[in-house]
């Protein structure tokens, strides 16, 4: 039985200058599970974008294969392609940029209906419909997207993701751009949206408390590959990674005595460039814990349970942790 | 957890004072008064935050005391800003030129947009040098160079014949951070400095600011709306909201004790690591357009607290306590003394 989004050995290659490679994805297999939120994090540049559209098919994958409920989608023709992606949306970090300045708020909801030849003729009532799902009302209708703040337009943005009633919904970023105050109500709107219609959600971001709260599992990306996946639980209360957890160390908590006492950050450098990268961990360099086999070696992917992989030479050979005295 | 107030520093001057800052836009939809009425003072090697969301208010306050208000159409209408006792608002340009870069100088949110894509990152450190100190340009070149390994920057003789573009975001910012320091300046304000970083270089570039500032005694204020970056850098804070200071305090209070209902239910809106909230408590509304605020206090609308008083007359900022101040009617810590 295939999960809802099967992703195997999904790679994304970029030719640059004198035959190098720019390996912005590189042989990444992940699954996500109907009714789903999945978040996938990791810093600026490390492929989570891409992931994204690949998933969507917004750009054709160098190699590898996106099952979308069974259903190759990187190997569909353009006609069946174009029925597919009325189950497939996407919500941007940007709601400046990613809806049309010339285009009134019923116009933007109602042209992808028509896209799709959905609800004829009662295309208005299904907008509004939409507008108040969002908490907006229909005297938004006949506006512009620049009559309204970030956190009004990041609804509309996701208002007309959900105007041709999706299955699966790829959230790149979707509260980066918007004030702390105005963040809570937009996470509390996906959280509702997702519960009452049941969508799969491949929730992108690199703040990891946003992910805690709306996720049920989280896949960490560095430099093009998945080095840890877990159950949001178990990610962030027990990640194996070094990264992962050099990752949450980082985070800044808003409370200065637990800041104040924290020991100094062990991690250095930054993440290096996915130009020709060389073979080995790609963490390697940055990794407090580095040997000589991940120098040479790519990490293998150690299942440590059901829901946690890891590809670390940590766990290499082991079914448990480290750190667990009793191993099986 | 040094966290004590500064307050008791009795006698010792302020580098920065600003008093009634006011500054306004003159735009076709109307005044913007982006700057209404800011109180500040910041003593040396004390870093002092400046939160708020964006139209808060909290960079044009930075760009007013580094006179850099583009006019017009904007205007600082009132107010003194005062570095070391000196009135910045009454200098000339020719005189402000000697101030920044030298006394007070500024970092920005995006290193790539403030750093000159055409020169090298050597010449660039070392023009400070040259245009401040009178170096010459082989002197100014190898003072470049030790700027940048102090800032940690691996390779500095490579990297300062690099030009911008050939630096990662943080190695940029790190070479902003020298230039800003070159001179051993009193003040340093950075604003949003690590806001276009990735979460593990946020870290040591913040880090790296701090310590250096303490090395060198200088005082830091410390623009954000990242509440996580207050907790681990500053020593007091400012909360802004429409042009306006809402709350002032150290930092602990401020975490522990805020007493304007902006602060308290920005610090509950927060998703928070290991909170396991299955919903969270937002501030409901928007923040208010700047052309046109209400009569009261421009929070009402949004405020749980308000009432009738809230919304027809705007607060005045009052003590709670010796080193706590906030404006509001109602706020949320029984005030101590009732006169």
């Amino acid at each position: 039985m295939r999960d809802f989004v099967e992703v195997r050995d999904l790679c994304k290659h970029y030719p640059v200058a004198r035959g190098s490679l720019l390996k912005a994805v590189d042989g990444i297999s992940f699954s996500i599970r109907r009714g789903e939120v999945l978040g996938l994090v990791g810093e600026s540049g490390c492929g989570k974008s891409t992931v994204g559209r690949l998933l969507l098919r917004l750009m054709p994958p160098t190699s590898g294969s996106v099952h979308f409920d069974g259903v190759d989608i990187t190997a569909l023709p353009g006609d069946e392609m174009r029925r597919m992606r009325r189950r497939m949306q996407i919500v941007f970090q940007d709601p400046h940029s990613s809806l049309n300045p010339r285009m009134t708020v019923g116009e933007t909801l109602i042209f992808p209906m028509k896209v799709q030849h959905l609800h004829r003729g009662e295309e208005q009532a299904r907008a509004v419909d939409l507008l108040s799902r969002v908490g907006l009302n229909r005297s938004a209708m006949n506006r512009y997207p620049h009559e309204f703040s970030g956190g009004q337009l990041q609804r509309i943005g996701i208002a007309r993701a959900l105007a041709v009633e999706p299955d699966f919904i790829v959230a790149d970023e979707p509260v980066s751009s918007l004030d702390v105050s105005i963040q809570s109500q937009v996470l509390n709107l996906f959280k509702d949206l997702q519960e009452d219609l049941q969508l799969t959600i491949l929730f992108i971001s690199h703040n990891l408390s946003v992910v805690e709260f709306l996720c049920d599992r989280v896949a960490v990306l560095y430099m093009g590959k998945l080095v840890e996946v877990a159950s949001a639980k178990a990610l962030f209360r027990d990640c194996q990674h070094p990264y992962t957890q050099s990752l949450l160390a980082a985070i800044l908590l808003p409370d200065p005595a637990i800041e104040r006492s924290k020991p100094p950050l062990a991690l250095r450098g930054e993440i290096s460039t996915p130009i020709d990268p060389p073979p080995g961990c790609q963490f390697y360099a940055r990794c407090p814990y580095s040997m000589d086999v991940c120098q040479h070696n790519d990490p293998p992917i150690v299942r440590l349970d059901a829901e946690h992989e890891v590809a670390c030479w940590l766990h290499a050979g082991e079914a448990k942790v480290p750190a667990t005295p009793s191993r099986s | 957890m040094k966290t004590s107030p500064n307050n008791e520093r009795t006698g010792e001057k302020p580098v920065l004072r600003v008093r009634d800052l006011r500054t306004h836009f003159f735009t076709g939809q109307g005044v913007v008064k982006a700057v209404d009425g800011v109180d500040l003072e910041i003593h040396q090697g004390e870093t002092l935050g400046i939160v708020g969301e964006s139209g808060s208010g909290k960079s044009v306050t930075a760009l007013s005391v580094m006179r850099l208000i583009a006019s017009p159409p904007g205007q600082i209408v009132s107010g003194s800003i005062e570095l070391g006792g000196e009135d910045l608002l009454i200098l000339d340009a020719a005189a402000m030129r000697h101030i920044r870069g030298r006394r007070i100088s500024m970092i920005f949110q995006d290193p790539l947009a403030s750093l000159n894509p055409v020169l090298r990152i050597g010449f660039q450190v070392g023009e400070i040098f040259r245009h401040h100190l009178g170096f010459d340009r082989g002197r100014a070149a190898s003072e470049a160079v030790r700027m940048l390994k102090a800032m940690d920057i691996p390779s500095p003789e490579m990297r300062a014949r690099a030009y911008p573009h050939q630096l990662s975001g943080g190695m940029r910012q790190r070479a902003m951070i020298a230039m800003a320091l070159s001179c051993k300046p009193e003040l340093l304000i950075a604003d949003e400095p690590t806001t276009a970083l990735d979460v593990t270089v946020q870290v040591q570039v913040l880090n790296l600011m701090k310590q250096a500032c303490r090395e060198q005694g200088t005082a830091m204020l410390l623009i954000t709306h990242d509440m996580g970056v207050v907790a681990h850098m500053c020593d007091r804070v400012a909360v802004m909201y429409a042009g306006r200071i809402v709350e002032y305090t150290d930092v602990t209070t401020l975490f522990e004790q805020p007493a304007h209902p902006y602060t308290a239910g920005l610090l509950q809106s927060l998703p928070r690591l290991g909170g396991n909230a299955r919903r969270l408590t937002p501030i409901e509304g928007q923040p208010p357009l700047l052309t046109r605020l209400p009569p009261g206090c421009a929070y009402a609308p949004r405020c749980p607290r308000a009432t009738e008083l809230c919304r027809t007359v705007s607060p005045e900022p009052t003590p709670l306590r010796a080193d706590h101040q906030v404006r509001c009617h109602f706020p949320l810590v029984a005030t101590s003394k009732a006169a």
